[in-house]
Order: structure tokens, then C-alpha cells, then sequence
């Protein structure tokens, strides 16, 4: 049943809360305030305590989340959070101390970020790093500013075009364009990789740099990852290394060994910090030797015993964040890092491929699989072919899969394959649950060639069916006062 | 899905109608399906002045964001500007009333390379 809002349930006089009798006399709320500041234009909801608790409790059941059920979203979304995470973040040494406290005294946080800088930094093969962004984006911004500002230091000023394949993620462009670069986009071949020879002929010196995710999009590795930083850095542009899908790489193979000048990790994806509802997230920035003077100020310095932040870096491109980054999400994930450990780190992304692959091997008979050979850590499928014989999208699939208890998988990305259903199971599904979703999803399969019409009308299960997208896009409206009064004057 | 047979099309989805020496150029209902609801329209200045292929406006919908291209090369003359409030036409009638520019043709060869409604029925079957 769909819960009502408050206003909805709202009744004239019914209160929550007894205040015991004044002590003082009471006077008139005009004489108090004034008539002139006294409106009845804003009614505030009137329930009583009880009904409020249902309310709320009610509303707090239709949330999914990692901890009531598996999420083929993976680790783009939120991989699972291990609670101890969040237990070393609470503890008041760190969740009580200010932004604006004296470096001695802060010597133990410094030491946190400052070691986890290190462990990145040896992650990613590289030569330094820096937790300052607060997201994926900003960690892009930071590395093309960071781009920007060494070719410019050599003189290099012709250098305003950044390249991109067409399977990337979108914030890509949007970074390369919010840091004043011109974005062209380097096609994908039939393997779904980079298409070499077409970026051969894209560089020049006018290119800045070419920004990859590895493994790509489509979740295959770009194995000719080498030849291609070769060819970038024999024209002079860098490469830079979209790390949204190092949950594959962990331990196992180092973005900076494969010719990568510069990358950002998500930590809010890799390392298992919550990045709801849009933050605090962190995009850890490394950088190779050459880049490392660009970072942004402070940095964290030991000497002597001693942290400090060090603010004297005159090829800096400045500070990207106030004070040093959210903190705190640097707290998860050093506590992720230092429990799993370096064989526990390889695990996750050894864990994280087998499950991907055991999906993809259950799923090759009922889905097409546009690339079908090994994927890494994530697997690509199309409803291209339900779509053809039965009329049924890769939304219907997802729509539907909402019945069956699952939260739906990415679809329509990447953009560079039709009716793309993209699933990511994460290193922490056990094989009871990979089969539960696989059971649920050859189910659908069957369900679109023999009864089609159910997957088109899909969610029945839910409290809300489907919504009408466009509508929410164009003329959304998420005040109920006005959007009462529209349907009452309607 | 309707290809009528009077327009001529493109690799990347647009069609074109020949009146003289104007071209009407709108987005086909194959474009419209694959990209489902779309919700914001851009389109150029007239006067502004088009090479083929060059990227004249873009179309976002629910699923993504696509760019248009000119078919052919020619001053723009006229916009279908309402259309922006209305997004939901192109979704609804993409070859009539939700037509989106008309180009004064400046090479009129260049209509030899666009694909008639068979070639175009051809393209996306595949």
C-alpha cells in the first residue's frame, strides 16, 4: 500500500507531544510576537507520536540497500561497507577532532592520511598521492588541472585537446571541458577495446592527454594498455587513469607499471566507504614523478618525528578542498586497507572477477554477451535481442527484476552498446546469492519470449509502479504544499 | 517503425526533405525510439551557417545525451524554436510537426551521399 504523506495524514488538533503546564503566565501569542508575524500560510503536519513512528518506520522499509539484499549496481553504487569501517570512524579520537586544531595535536591524523597517501601511492605504482578530492569528478578535475599546468611549465601552451573513448564514463568530458580542454572522442574497436591506429592517428601536439578507465567500461582489460600510454607519450601528450574500476586491479596489476602518468581512485568504491547520497566520497589522486611538484597544497610532510602541512609548493595548482579532504572517509578505508591487507586486497579483486565471470558464464545462453570471452570485474550484457524478437528493453528487464526483490543493474551504459544491462556483483556475494540473481534473471529471460506484456508493465510488486521519467525530469515538483494546490486549483 | 519513402537519411539518424533549394531536417523515428523520452531540445541561431556533418544542436533524453549533424552544408533559415517546450512531439510525430531546422542548401551535390527510405531500412535493421 503507498504510504501517505504527512499532510495527508494530518488531523486538526492531534498532537505528539504533552508540555507540562507553564509555570510563568501565559500571554497571547500576538502580544508575543507581534499580529503583523503571525501566518497561517505554512501548516505543519499534525499527528500524534505513534503515528509518526509508523510513518517514518514505513517510509524507511521501501529503502533498498546493500544490507537487505545484493545489488547487481556493484561497486559503482556501494559495495557492502564492512560495519567495522564505521566503528573506527566513530571513535571520538577522529570523529571529535576540528579542522582548525594546531598540527600538534592533530599528529595522529596526519599519520593516518599521510600513510594512506603511501599505501595508494604503492597501489597505484606511482610516485605520490593526495586524498584532498571529495569525489571520482573531482579527482579528474584535479588530474587534468594538474595535466594542464605541466604542459604548461615546459612551454607546451598549443596543448588544449584531451581525448576520450566513446566507451567512457561521462564525467569524463565533462571534466576534461570544466578544466577548459577540447574533448574529441577515440572510437572503440569490435573487440571492445581502444581502438589503437584510431588514436595513432588522433595525437599530435595539440593533444594534452588521453584519459582511460582500465578495465573499461564494457569491463574488459584494454590489454594493449602499453602500447597505447607509448604512443600518448611519444607525442608528447599523458595518459590519465580513470580508477573507477580498480575493485578489478587490486594487488594485481599497478596503473603506474602499465605507462599511466596520473590516475584517481574512488575510495567510496574500491576501498568501501558509503558515498550515499552524493558524499562525502574521496577521489585519491596519484600522480608519477613528473607531476608531483603540480599536487595540491598542503601536503602532508613528515620530518623529524614530526607531521605538518606544508603549504610552500610554488608549482602547486593550489588547494582543490577545504582543510584536507573528508577526513573521515579516509579513516574507512585506511581501516579497509589495514584489515584486508596486501593478500587481502588481491583477494577482492580476484573474488570480484570470479563472480563477474560466474555471471556471465550462467547468463550466456539467455542474454547476448557482446564481448564473450574472460570480463573483469564487471560483465556487459544486451537485451538486443529480447528487444528484436519480443519487444522487451533492457528498462523492462530492470523493471521487472524489481519483483523479484533485486535492485535493478546499470542499463543503457556504456552508451557504445545497445540495450546495455550491466552487472556487477562485487567480491563479497557469496554463490547462493549469484545464484539466487541468475535464477531471477533467466527467469525474466523466459518471461519476455513467452509472456512480454509483464516485463512492459513492470514493477506490479512495488509500492509505486513505474514512473513516468519525463515528468519527473521536466516538471518536477517535490513540495507537497504547491503540488496540492495545483491539483486543487486544477 | 515508419521510413517514409519522400525523405532521405543519414548514418547518424537525421532525414531530410528536399522543397527547391530548402532542406527540412528532423531526427527519424528509429532516433526517437532508441533514445525514448526526450526531455530538452537545442537548436541553433538562423543565420548561423552549417558544414555537413558539422553538429548543429543536441537532443537529451531520459537515457542519454546525442548530438545532431547537419545532412548537408547551408545557412540555417529557420528553427522549429516552439519545439523546445515540446520536446515530447519529436517522441510523438518526428517526421511532421516535430521538424527541426530548414537549410538553405549551398551544396546541393551533397545530397547525392544520403541514404533513401531502403538503404536507410537497410542500415538499421543491421
Amino acid at each position: 500500500m503507498k504510504e501517505k504523506t504527512v499532510f495527508e495524514l494530518s488531523v486538526a488538533g492531534r498532537k505528539g507531544v504533552t508540555l507540562s503546564d507553564c509555570d510563568v503566565p501565559s500571554k497571547p501569542l500576538e502580544d508575543l510576537l507581534g499580529e503583523e508575524n503571525l501566518r497561517d500560510s505554512l501548516p505543519m503536519p499534525e499527528l500524534s507520536e505513534m503515528d509518526t513512528v509508523r510513518h517514518f518506520t514505513a517510509l524507511s522499509r521501501n529503502n533498498y540497500s546493500i544490507d537487505n539484499g545484493f545489488y547487481p549496481l556493484g561497486s559503482c553504487t556501494m559495495k557492502y561497507n564492512p560495519k567495522m569501517n564505521e566503528a573506527i570512524a566513530k571513535m571520538p579520537g577522529f570523529a571529535g577532532l576540528h579542522p582548525l586544531q594546531f598540527e600538534e595535536t592533530i599528529q595522529g591524523a596526519l599519520e593516518l592520511i599521510e600513510h594512506l597517501e603511501r599505501i595508494l601511492t604503492e597501489i597505484a605504482g606511482m610516485y605520490a598521492c593526495s586524498v584532498q578530492p571529495a569525489a571520482g569528478a573531482h579527482g579528474e578535475l584535479l588530474g587534468l588541472m594538474m595535466i594542464h599546468a605541466y604542459h604548461k611549465s615546459r612551454g607546451d601552451d598549443q596543448r588544449e585537446w584531451v581525448l576520450i573513448p566513446d566507451s567512457a564514463h561521462g564525467t569524463n568530458p565533462a571534466s576534461a571541458a570544466r578544466c577548459g580542454f577540447k574533448v574529441k572522442s577515440v572510437p572503440t574497436n569490435s573487440e571492445g577495446l581502444t581502438d589503437v591506429q584510431a588514436l595513432k592517428r588522433m595525437l599530435n601536439d595539440t593533444v594534452a592527454a588521453f584519459m582511460l578507465t582500465n578495465p573499461n567500461t564494457t569491463g574488459l582489460f584494454e590489454k594493449d594498455i602499453c602500447t597505447i600510454c607509448d604512443v600518448v607519450h611519444q607525442s608528447g601528450g599523458l595518459v590519465y587513469c580513470d580508477g573507477a574500476n580498480m575493485n578489478a586491479l587490486l594487488g594485481i596489476a599497478r596503473p603506474g607499471d602499465m605507462g599511466f602518468d596520473v590516475m584517481h581512485f574512488n575510495l567510496h568504491k574500491t576501498f568501501s566507504t558509503p558515498h550515499g547520497g552524493g558524499g562525502p566520497g574521496c577521489g585519491a589522486v596519484a600522480v608519477t614523478k613528473k607531476l608531483e611538484p603540480f599536487l595540491p597544497t598542503p601536503r602532508i610532510e613528515r620530518a623529524r618525528d614530526q607531521y605538518r602541512l606544508n603549504y610552500d609548493r610554488p608549482q602547486s595548482i593550489g588547494r582543490i578542498h577545504s582543510f584536507y579532504g573528508a577526513f573521515l572517509v579516509a579513516v574507512r578505508a585506511y581501516a579497509y586497507i589495514r584489515n584486508l591487507g596486501a593478500d587481502g586486497l588481491r583477494q577482492v579483486a580476484e573474488m570480484a572477477v570470479l563472480n563477474a565471470n560466474y555471471i556471465r558464464s550462467k547468463m550466456k545462453d539467455a542474454y547476448e554477451i557482446p564481448h564473450d570471452r574472460f570480463c573483469m570485474h564487471e560483465v556487459v550484457l544486451s537485451a538486443s535481442h529480447q528487444k528484436k524478437t519480443c519487444g522487451v528493453r533492457a528498462l523492462d528487464i530492470s523493471k521487472r527484476l524489481m519483483d523479484y526483490g533485486y535492485h535493478p543493474p546499470t542499463n543503457y551504459f556504456p552508451l557504445i552498446i545497445p540495450e546495455a544491462l550491466m552487472i556487477e556483483p562485487t567480491e563479497t556475494e557469496n554463490k547462493e546469492t549469484l545464484d539466487a540473481f541468475c535464477d531471477a534473471m533467466l527467469s525474466i529471460a523466459k518471461e519476455a519470449d513467452e509472456n512480454p506484456d509483464i516485463l512492459i508493465s513492470a514493477p506490479h510488486n512495488t509500492d509505486i509502479g513505474r514512473l513516468n521519467e519525463t515528468v519527473a525530469l521536466k516538471q518536477l515538483n517535490v513540495n507537497w504544499l504547491t503540488h496540492h494546490k495545483e491539483k486543487k486549483d486544477a | 517503425m515508419s521510413i517514409p519513402e519522400n525523405l532521405k537519411y543519414t548514418n547518424s539518424h537525421e532525414w531530410l526533405q528536399i522543397d527547391g533549394d530548402v532542406a527540412t531536417i528532423g531526427i527519424t523515428d528509429h532516433a526517437q525510439a532508441e533514445l525514448g523520452d526526450i526531455v530538452y531540445l537545442e537548436l541553433p541561431e538562423a543565420g548561423r551557417v552549417l558544414q555537413k556533418e558539422e553538429v548543429f544542436g543536441t537532443v537529451e533524453s531520459v537515457k542519454a545525451v546525442s548530438e545532431l549533424y547537419s545532412p548537408v552544408s547551408g545557412e540555417v533559415i529557420e528553427t522549429n524554436a516552439p519545439l523546445c517546450d515540446a520536446t515530447e512531439t519529436i517522441n510523438k510525430d518526428p517526421y511532421n510537426t516535430a521538424w527541426l531546422l530548414k537549410v538553405k542548401v549551398s551544396k546541393p551535390d551533397e545530397l547525392n551521399d544520403l541514404m533513401d527510405a531502403k538503404a536507410y531500412s537497410k542500415l538499421i535493421e543491421e
